[in-house]
C-alpha cells in the first residue's frame, strides 16, 4: 500500500491552489479529505504526479448563513463539521443527521463534504442528499468561477461537471420552503458502510395537506446519483397516503439505468431496496414536513 | 511479606499485565524492530490464480535506484534444502512438493513468484512494478466439488488428479439405523471461506551473521519453536543457530500458525545482501498471502425417530485445500466427522471426508479449526429434526444428550470426552434468556406480521492438544521454567507464545497462588527460542492448559528444593536441627510447624540459594527448574447459547437483538480474561453467520479481496453479550482447566443461524446458507412468501 512517488503541495489560498492547479494541470490531483483518493493510489490505480492539498485553505473550512437564509458550506467542511453544526442542525436537521451516518468516526472526521461530491462515488451518502436539497455549487477557476446546479452536476460514473481547472469551493444549501421536510435512508454495505442504496427525500407539504414540491435523490443504485423523477411527478400535487407512497416508491428506480450489480447487491435487489428505501425517506420526511 | 496479605488470585478479575504495555504503544510488534543498515523486501506476486512461468526479466528492477538485489522463485529455492515439510499425512493422501516460491508454475493469485530488497519500502515497492513475468494462463480449478473430477484441469500433473484424499469410515451401523428410522432429515450446507484478519497483519525481520553462521528471525507466529524447527530444517542450518523471535503478536486465529514463504526468504535475503532485512505486508497484501479458513460443502444425512432421538448420520464433506496442503492443514477437516456427534448419544454415523486441491490461497486453521464446521452440521441437524417431529428445539436436545454421569465418554468417532453436564449449562442459558417467555413473544410477533427467531444451541469442542498423537508431529507437550532470583522475585519461562490471550498474567496468577508471592513479583517471558529452549507453541485452546499445568510442575520442584533450603536456613536461625517435615510453605512463608513466629521468606531463600554457604552438603546452588509435560488426554470445554434476531421483511436485514452465551471451560483463572475470548469469538462467529465470505470468480481471482469488499462486523451490530458460566473441572491437567479460545466461535455461528431460520420457519424454510446476508434473507421471502399480518404461527 505504497503509492507511486507524487509531489505534494498544501497551499493556504485557493489562488494559490489555482495557480498549482494551473501549472500542473493533468498530471495533478486535489486532495481533500483523502478516503477516496488515497486508497486508489495506495493500490496504483491511481498514479498522479502531483497532490494540491486542500486542507490548509481555511477559507474553504465555514458553514454560514447564506443572503437567502439557505446554509454556504464552505468545500473542506469535513462531516464533523457538518454534524455538530448548530447552523444545520437547526435550518436542515436531516443533513446533520445524515453527516452522523457517513462511514465512521475517522471517516467524519477526515471526509468533506466537497470531496465526497466532487468524487461522486455511485454509492457516497451526500450525493443524494445534494439531488434532494437542491444544492448549488459555487466553484473557483483562475479568470472567475460559475455556479453549477446539482441537477447538472452528476454526469455519470466517477465524473462530474467539474472542469480539470477548476476548484468547487463552496455548497450552498437553499433554504427549505416552508412546510418542508427531509430525510435519508440506507442499507450500509456491510464492509465498506457506503450505501448499498440510499435515498434522500425533500417533500413540501402544503396546508391543506397537499404536496407542493418532492425532490428524491438516489444513490448507490446506479453508476452515479439520480433524481427520482417519476416518484416526484406522482408525489407532487397529491395528498400523500400510504397507497400514494407505495405507489410513488415503487417507480423510484424506473428511471435508473445499468442499475449496479456487483458482490455486495445484484441488480435486481438493489432495484427493490431503491423502492423499499424510497418509501420509508419519503414517509420519514412526510412526517416532519407540513 | 507478611503472612496473610497474600489473596488468592487464581479465579479473580486481575487487570492484564501487557496491557499498560500494549495500549501505550510500547509493546514490540516484529514491524517495531529497527536494526542498523536494515534492508526492505517486497514480493512480487502471481495476478494468475494457475499461469505457467515461462521466463522473468528483472534487469530493469535490479538498476533502479537503492535496489540492493533481485531474486526469482527459482534462484530463492534453490538456496533452500528442503521443500516445506508436511505433518501428519494421511494414509494414501497424495500431495504436491512445496518450495517457498513459485518457480515455474503460479498455483494461486498470490504466490510469490519473485522479490526484490531495497534500502527503503517504497524503493522495494517501485521496483515490483519493473520486473516483468512471462506468464502462460492456464485452467483454473475453483470448484471444491468438481475438483477432483477426471474432466478437471490437474494442477500437479504429477499426481494424475487434484484429490489429496479421499476418507471414508464408519462407526457403529448406519445403514440400520437408517433403516429403523421414523423419517430422514438432509441439507447441503455449505460453510464459506472464511479471511482471517488479526489486528496486525503478517510481518518478519531476519539477521545473519557472516563469521559464525548464527541467524535471527523475528517472525508474527503463534509457535516460534515450530517456526525454528520448519525454516531451520529448510535452510539447512542447525537448529541451534537459528533464533526465532515473536514477542508481541497481534493476533493470529490459526493463520500464524505456518511457516510462511517470506520467512525463509528474510533469511536468504539477509545473507545475500549481508544486511538485516524487513518485510511487512499490509492489508490488501495479507489477503491473498496469509492462509484462509475454513471452505467445506457438506451433505447431511440424519435418521431420527419421532420422539426427535437423532438415530445415525451420514456425511459428506468436501474440503477446499487450495493450492498446497500446509503444517497439518489437510487434517483439519478430518476434524468435521470426528465432532460431528456433538453433545448428542448418537452411536452411528458414516461419513466421507474428501480434501482437494484447487487454484486458490492455501487454507488452514482459523479459530475453531474443523470443529466450528461439526457444530454447525449437528446443530443445524437437530433443529432439523425439531422441524420434522414439529418438536421444540430444546427437547430434541434434551432428549439426546449425552448424561453427566457417562463421563468420560468415549465417542463413536473415537474422541474421548473428560468431562461435561449440558444440561446445567442450558438450565442456565434458557433461564437467562427468559426462553418461555422469547416463545410468547414470538408468537405475538408473528401474529403482528414481524419475524423473529430463537436460535439455541449446545455445543462442545476438542483443545487442549496434546497428548503427541493429537498433533501429528508438531509435539503434545509444554515446557516451563521457573527460576527463582537472589531477591525472591520469581521468572517463568513458557515454551507457549500467547499473542492476545493474556497468558502473561494468568501465569502469573497461577504462580503467585502456587508459591505465594506477590503478583508484581512474577515475570513471564515467552516468544524468544534463545531464551524459551523448546516450546510447542499457543493454538487450539491449549496455552493455559498444557503451559499452564507445566509451569505448576516445575513449581513442585522449586518448592521442595525451596522448603530444604528454607529447612537449613531454620536450622541455622534456632541451632537445632529440624525434621524437614515440619516445614511448610504457607501465604509464601516457610515455617516451622507450630512455630509461626519463626519463619522465613523467598527472599531469604533465594539469596540462599545462589549464595549457598548454609546449603546443606548434598544440596547444589540454584533455584531453577524445567518441567515438559504432555496431558494424558484432550480437554472438551462445552457450551448453551441463545440468539435471538429479528429480520426486515422489506430488506432481509437480520438483526441481532439479544445473545445469552452460557460457557463451561472447566476451572476460570481469571474471569475478565475468559470473557474476553467469549466477547471475541462471539464477533466472529456471528460475523460468519451473518457477514463474511470470500468470494472468488471463475478465473481465480479473490473478488472480496479487501476490507472495503469482505465484510467483518463492527462492535456497534452487536447487542450486549449476556455470559454466564456452569464450571465442570477438566479431570486430564491439575488445574481442572479446559480452555476457552474457540469455544464461543465454535457455537455462535450455527446459534445465529438457528435463530434466523426459526425466524423464517412458519414459513417452510427449513435451512438457509451462511452467511445469511441481507439479499439472501430477501430472496428466501420471495420463495417462500412473506409473513403476513395474522399469519401463522
Amino acid at each position: 500500500m505504497i503509492p507511486q512517488a507524487f509531489d505534494y503541495y498544501a497551499p493556504t489560498s485557493v489562488a494559490d491552489a489555482l495557480r498549482l492547479l494551473r501549472r500542473h494541470g493533468d498530471e495533478a490531483k486535489l486532495l481533500a479529505g483523502g478516503h477516496s483518493l488515497l486508497p486508489i493510489m495506495k493500490l496504483r490505480l491511481s498514479t498522479p504526479q502531483c497532490l494540491i492539498d486542500l486542507g490548509r485553505i481555511s477559507e474553504l473550512r465555514f458553514i454560514s448563513e447564506a443572503d437567502d437564509g439557505g446554509l454556504a458550506i464552505g468545500a473542506m467542511s469535513t462531516y464533523h463539521d457538518i454534524k455538530n453544526s448548530a447552523l444545520v442542525q437547526e435550518r436542515v436537521p436531516a443533513l446533520a443527521a445524515a453527516a452522523g451516518e457517513v462511514g465512521d468516526v475517522q471517516v467524519q472526521n477526515k471526509g468533506t463534504i466537497g470531496g465526497s461530491l466532487a468524487h461522486a462515488d455511485p454509492a457516497g451518502d451526500f450525493p443524494a442528499l445534494a439531488l434532494a436539497l437542491n444544492f448549488e455549487l459555487v466553484t473557483a477557476t483562475a479568470r472567475s468561477g460559475r455556479t453549477i446546479a446539482i441537477d447538472r452536476f452528476f454526469r455519470d460514473l466517477l465524473t462530474t461537471a467539474l472542469r480539470p481547472n477548476e476548484i468547487l469551493t463552496e455548497i450552498r444549501v437553499p433554504a427549505l420552503a416552508a412546510g418542508t421536510g427531509v430525510a435519508y435512508k440506507k442499507l450500509p454495505n456491510k464492509a465498506s458502510h457506503y450505501a448499498v442504496v440510499g435515498v434522500a427525500a425533500a417533500i413540501t407539504v402544503g396546508d391543506d395537506g397537499v404536496c407542493t414540491d418532492a425532490r428524491i435523490g438516489v444513490t448507490g443504485a446506479g453508476p452515479t446519483a439520480v433524481r427520482a423523477r417519476n416518484t416526484e411527478r406522482i408525489l407532487k400535487g397529491k395528498h400523500v397516503d400510504a397507497a400514494v407512497i407505495r405507489r410513488a416508491a415503487n417507480r423510484a428506480a424506473a428511471n435508473i439505468e445499468d442499475l449496479n450489480d456487483d458482490l455486495h447487491a445484484s441488480a435486481e435487489y438493489r432495484e427493490h431496496l431503491t423502492t423499499v428505501f424510497a418509501a420509508r425517506a419519503i414517509e420519514e420526511a412526510l412526517s416532519r414536513a407540513g | 511479606m507478611i503472612a496473610g496479605q497474600v489473596s488468592k488470585l487464581i479465579g479473580s478479575r486481575v487487570k492484564r499485565k501487557e496491557d499498560p504495555r500494549l495500549i501505550t504503544g510500547e509493546g514490540k510488534y516484529t514491524d517495531d524492530v529497527m536494526l542498523p543498515g536494515m534492508a526492505y523486501f517486497a514480493v512480487l506476486r502471481s495476478p494468475y490464480a494457475h499461469a505457467r512461468i515461462d521466463g522473468i526479466d528483472t534487469s530493469a528492477a535490479a538498476a533502479s535506484p537503492d535496489v540492493l538485489a533481485v531474486l526469482t522463485g527459482a534462484e530463492i529455492n534453490e538456496r533452500c534444502a528442503e521443500p516445506f515439510p508436511l505433518f501428519a499425512i494421511l494414509e494414501g493422501m497424495q500431495y504436491p512438493e512445496r518450495w517457498p516460491m513459485a518457480a515455474t508454475k503460479a498455483n494461486y493469485v498470490g504466490e510469490p513468484v519473485a522479490v526484490v530488497v531495497a534500502t527503503s519500502r517504497a524503493a522495494a515497492r517501485d521496483a515490483l512494478d519493473l520486473i516483468e513475468v512471462d506468464y502462460e494462463p492456464l485452467p483454473v480449478v475453483t470448484d471444491m466439488e468438481t475438483a477432483a473430477d477426471a474432466d478437471q484441469p490437474v494442477i500437479f500433473a504429477e499426481m494424475g488428479s487434484n484429490l489429496c484424499y479421499e476418507a471414508s469410515d464408519q462407526a457403529g451401523d448406519p445403514d440400520r439405523a437408517f433403516a429403523e428410522a421414523d423419517g430422514v432429515v438432509e441439507a447441503r450446507m455449505e460453510q464459506p471461506r472464511l479471511i482471517p484478519n488479526p489486528m496486525e497483519p503478517r510481518a518478519t525481520v531476519a539477521e545473519y551473521e557472516r563469521s559464525s553462521g548464527n541467524a535471527t528471525l523475528w517472525v508474527t507466529t503463534q509457535n516460534p519453536h515450530i517456526e525454528r524447527m520448519v525454516a531451520a530444517k529448510m535452510l539447512g542450518m542447525p537448529e541451534n543457530k537459528l533464533r526465532v523471535i515473536a514477542i508481541d503478536v497481534g493476533g493470529g486465529f490459526g493463520c500464524k500458525i505456518n511457516t510462511y514463504s517470506e520467512s525463509l526468504i528474510a533469511v536468504i535475503l539477509a545473507r545475500e545482501v549481508n544486511r538485516p532485512v524487513k518485510w511487512a505486508e499490509d492489508r490488501t497484501e495479507h489477503f491473498v498471502s496469509t492462509s484462509h479458513g475454513r471452505g467445506q460443502a457438506q451433505y447431511v444425512q440424519a435418521a431420527y425417530k419421532k420422539d426427535g432421538t437423532l438415530l445415525g448420520m451420514k456425511l459428506k464433506i468436501y474440503a477446499d485445500l487450495g493450492a498446497y496442503a500446509q503444517v497439518i492443514s489437510h487434517v483439519i477437516p478430518t476434524l468435521t466427522p470426528s465432532l460431528a456427534p456433538g453433545v448428542y448419544g448418537c452411536r452411528d454415523i458414516g461419513w466421507t471426508t474428501i480434501g482437494v486441491f484447487t487454484n486458490k490461497i492455501p487454507y488452514d486453521a482459523y479459530r475453531g479449526a474443523g470443529r466450528p464446521e461439526a457444530a454447525y452440521i449437528i446443530e443445524r441437524v437437530m433443529d432439523l429434526i425439531a422441524d420434522a417431529t414439529g418438536k421444540d428445539p430444546v427437547a430434541v436436545r434434551r432428549k439426546n444428550f449425552i448424561p453427566k454421569d457417562a463421563f468420560p465418554y468415549e465417542t463413536p468417532t473415537g474422541m474421548v470426552y473428560d468431562s461435561a453436564d449440558y444440561d446445567a449449562a442450558l438450565d442456565k442459558a434458557l433461564e437467562i434468556a427468559g426462553y418461555d417467555d422469547l416463545r410468547a413473544e414470538q408468537k405475538a410477533a408473528r401474529k403482528d406480521g414481524k419475524l423473529m427467531g430463537i436460535g439455541v444451541t449446545v455445543t462442545t469442542e476438542v483443545c487442549g492438544f496434546g497428548p503427541a498423537a493429537s498433533t501429528g508431529g508438531l509435539g503434545g507437550f509444554e515446557s516451563a521454567t521457573v527460576r527463582v532470583d537472589p531477591m525472591g522475585k520469581v521468572t517463568v519461562l513458557t515454551g507457549a507464545s500467547p499473542h492476545g490471550q493474556g497468558e502473561e498474567t494468568s501465569f502469573a496468577q497461577i504462580v503467585a497462588d502456587d508459591l505465594g508471592v506477590p503478583f508484581e513479583d512474577v515475570e513471564v517471558i515467552h516468544g524468544d527460542t534463545s531464551i524459551v529452549a523448546r516450546g510447542v507453541g499457543t493454538f487450539g485452546s491449549r496455552t493455559l492448559v498444557v503451559g499452564g499445568t507445566a509451569i505448576l510442575k516445575a513449581n513442585e520442584q522449586i518448592k521442595d528444593k525451596a522448603t530444604r533450603i528454607a529447612t537449613a536456613l531454620l536450622e541455622n536461625k534456632l541451632e537445632d536441627t529440624l525434621d524437614p517435615q515440619l516445614v511448610t510453605l504457607e501465604d509464601g512463608l516457610f515455617s516451622v510447624q507450630d512455630m509461626p513466629d519463626q519463619y522465613v521468606t523467598w527472599a531469604e531463600v533465594g539469596s540462599e540459594a545462589y549464595d549457598g554457604q548454609l546449603l546443606p552438603e548434598d544440596e547444589q546452588p540454584g533455584l531453577e527448574a524445567v518441567s515438559f509435560w504432555e496431558p494424558p488426554g484432550l480437554t472438551f470445554p462445552f457450551s448453551a447459547h441463545i440468539a435471538v434476531v429479528e429480520i426486515d421483511q422489506d430488506t432481509g436485514e437480520v438483526s441481532l437483538k439479544r445473545y445469552v452465551s452460557v460457557d463451561d471451560c472447566g476451572t476460570v483463572i481469571n474471569p475478565t480474561l475468559v470473557e474476553g475470548q467469549i466477547h471475541g469469538g462471539l464477533a466472529q462467529g456471528i460475523g460468519q453467520a451473518l457477514l463474511e465470505q470470500a468470494v472468488w470468480d471463475e478465473e481465480g481471482q479473490l473478488v472480496s479481496g479487501s476490507l472495503m469488499d469482505y465484510a467483518m462486523p463492527f462492535a456497534q451490530e452487536f447487542p450486549m453479550f449476556e455470559l454466564d458460566r456452569t464450571v465442570t473441572p477438566s479431570p486430564v491437567n491439575p488445574l481442572g482447566a479446559k480452555g476457552i479460545g474457540e469455544m464461543a466461535t465454535i457455537s455462535a455461528t450455527p446459534t445465529v443461524a438457528n435463530a434466523v431460520v426459526d425466524a423464517l420457519s412458519h414459513l417452510g424454510v427449513t435451512h438457509v446458507d451462511i452467511p445469511m446476508t441481507a439479499e439472501r434473507i430477501w430472496r428466501v421471502l420471495q420463495t417462500h412468501g412473506r409473513s403476513r399480518r395474522g399469519g401463522r404461527s
